[in-house]
């Protein structure tokens, strides 16, 4: 990582990486070209206005607000427990872990914290929940780039951690499962054997993606080298995640400033990076994570500690004035909710800074001289929710 | 076994546990914070008087308010000081809702035959204020996983800040949200347009004297959760189960 301590010079960098990307000596008339709202990479409603030259991008910006629900408004009139419904809907691929990181804000404002075994459940449905998440991008990215299969086995095999989401909390998509203080049910019996099994045929599917997938040489060609985001440059966006860590840097939030609450400290498990920043790299990344996530949800299966899984609080949620900011490593990357509480039962302010909406910030830099069909890869490699970008 | 910081510490965190020893681990806590009360005093440093308040809540977090000049320099300054990963701009609106504390429309009101509340001051957060828009945002020093809060008091009657952008370019797309939900408008900004909504919609969405609409034709869902259950004292010390 190179370091720019002064910002006029970055500016000029960022100026100067992009119009080498770009031929203009040849600049034809141009031709704008809509991608979306309806388009399959966009994996919601979001709208891309790409000006080309011939087949070169040589602008491309985001046109988001198709899916606006306007979170940060209405949870100012819903309780704690009504929100943590709601925000299920945010990444809704991962909903268990939009819960979390706004239960423990408030669980920090209020002083209150889950007994062990509730974090332990907690860390195990959030790992969970990423490797949902992320089988489903790695099939969903290999049908965008023409590999058909992939599809098919992601979505084969995510129901296996699915079909466990769902015996634990009720729910396949949306569990609504966390509560302030701790959780709302303990584990059905014999979850923790089938969870096992279950994480076993992710590791599997994970094997056979390596093969079927990221080895395979189309794939490689269509990803290496496209897209490339240096690692100044995607912490000047605010890239998170796994779209931050295939550049390079070494961050991720559950291992540096984990927040109190969740347990992964009790597991051997390893952050991967990748040097090269583009969309192989990416993918590259998400693959070893589903991996990392799989492994540790074995090992906390096996050292669940016994107890109750609800710390004792009041009936009617009222959280203590005060300001908290609470991030985790989601599946996309960073997601926090700062909260700023009057005392009420409802929150005075929730800013919720979600992933995806910095990820996707950084398109018009990183299409700027991409060819056409890259587009997609790098879309699709940049890995978005539109839940999570419009809010 | 990895051994991270946090790895073999014993959690008391159960209500079950004895309180002796959740009560010496309060007090462990309170101690002052050294690496975010030298971040501090660099910042204050570098910005000298821009620096109008502060607030460090140890172990956790730094805010810092800082006078609207000096928005960009507390950025420029942040990530000299390895503060270089951008988090979030957005804002707060510190009027308390017109529609009554707990966002009772009138209509609730007249059904419930209370008298409409007396409008409450504005009272801003930590580290304090004097306006009732602010400004905050936040980076993160990833080396030393340290974050800072600004804040930036903005006046009602110029509603505006420097931008970011130059300095942080992920700041662009955070500028037009916060622009477009309550009317900053951030002087420098390449491109301020609309982020959600449509071209044409008059109003700042997040304001608080911004109507809910949805809220205002419904009774608060809000009234029939926090009615006691059958048998059970009204009051709100009411323990869970």
């Amino acid at each position: 990582m190179t370091a720019v301590s002064d910002p006029s010079q970055l500016s000029d960098l960022v100026a100067e990486a992009t119009d080498t990307r770009v031929n203009l000596d040849f600049e034809s008339e141009g031709m704008t070209l809509n991608m979306g709202p309806q388009h399959p990479a966009t994996h919601g409603t979001l709208r891309i206005v790409a000006k080309l030259d011939g087949e070169q991008v040589i602008s491309a910006e985001p046109i988001c607000g198709y899916m606006h629900r306007g979170y940060e408004k209405i949870v100012e009139v819903r309780t704690y427990p009504q929100i943590n419904a709601l925000i299920n809907r945010i990444d809704w691929l991962g909903s268990f872990a939009n819960e979390v990181p706004f239960i423990l804000a408030a669980e920090k404002l209020m002083g209150v914290e889950a007994p062990p075994r509730a974090q332990w459940i907690r860390t195990i449905l959030f790992e969970m929940s990423r490797v949902a998440n992320i089988s489903l991008f790695l099939g969903d990215f290999g049908l965008q780039l023409g590999g058909m299969t992939a599809g098919f086995y992601a979505f084969r095999d995510r129901e296996h951690v699915l079909n466990m989401i769902e015996s634990a909390t009720g729910g396949r998509f949306h569990p609504n499962f966390d509560r302030i203080g701790g959780l709302k049910d303990d584990l059905p019996k014999g979850w923790i054997a089938d969870s096992h099994v279950a994480m076993d045929k992710l590791l599997a599917f994970c094997d056979e993606m390596e093969d079927l997938l990221v080895g395979n040489e189309i794939f490689q060609s269509r990803t290496r080298g496209i897209g490339v985001i240096p690692a100044e440059i995607a912490l000047n966006y605010g890239l998170s995640g796994a779209n931050l860590r295939a550049s390079g840097v070494d961050w991720d939030l559950r291992r540096d400033g984990c927040p109190p609450g969740l347990v992964y400290d009790q597991a051997d498990w390893k952050v991967w990076t990748h040097p090269d920043g583009d969309c192989f790299a990416r993918t590259w990344v998400r693959l070893q994570e589903t991996r990392e996530a799989a492994k540790i949800v074995k090992q906390l299966l096996d050292t669940i500690p016994a107890g109750p899984v609800m710390a004792k609080v009041p009936r009617i949620i009222k959280v203590p004035e005060g300001e908290a900011y609470v991030a985790t490593e989601n599946p996309l990357g960073e997601m926090g909710y700062y909260i700023a509480s009057k005392g009420d039962l409802v929150p005075f302010r929730v800013k919720i800074r979600s992933a995806s909406f910095n990820n996707i910030s950084i398109v018009p830099w990183v299409a700027r001289g991409a060819y056409v069909p890259d587009l997609i890869s790098i879309l699709g490699s940049l890995y978005f929710i539109l839940g999570d970008i419009d809010r | 076994m990895r051994t991270w910081p946090s790895a073999g510490r014993v959690s008391q965190l159960s209500s079950t546990d004895t309180t002796t020893d959740s009560a010496a681990e309060n007090e462990a806590v309170v101690e002052t914070d050294v690496a975010r009360e030298a971040v501090l005093a660099e910042l204050t440093e570098r910005l000298g008087a821009a620096v109008l308040g502060s607030h460090i809540r140890p172990g956790d977090d730094l805010w810092v308010r800082v006078d609207r000049s000096a928005w960009r320099d507390a950025a420029e300054a942040a990530k000299s000081m390895g503060f270089t990963f951008f988090d979030y701009v957005s804002a707060i609106d510190w009027l308390p809702s017109p529609f009554g504390r707990d966002m009772d429309a009138q209509e609730d009101l007249v059904v419930s035959g209370a008298e409409p509340k007396a409008p409450a001051p504005i009272v801003q957060g930590y580290a304090g204020g004097d306006t009732r828009f602010q400004v905050i945002a936040r980076l993160y020093n990833i080396a030393t996983a340290t974050g800072i809060h600004f804040k930036a008091d903005v006046p009602d009657d110029d509603l505006s800040l420097p931008t970011w952008t130059s300095v942080f370019a992920g700041a662009n797309w955070h500028e037009r949200e916060t622009r477009e939900m309550f009317g900053i408008t951030f002087d420098g900004h390449p491109n301020l347009i609309n982020m959600y909504l449509p071209t044409d919609f008059q109003g700042f969405p997040l304001r608080k004297d911004f109507p809910l609409l949805a809220r205002r034709v419904r009774p608060w869902p809000g009234i029939v959760d926090v009615e006691p259950m059958p048998g059970v004292a009204d009051s709100e010390e009411g323990e869970a189960e």
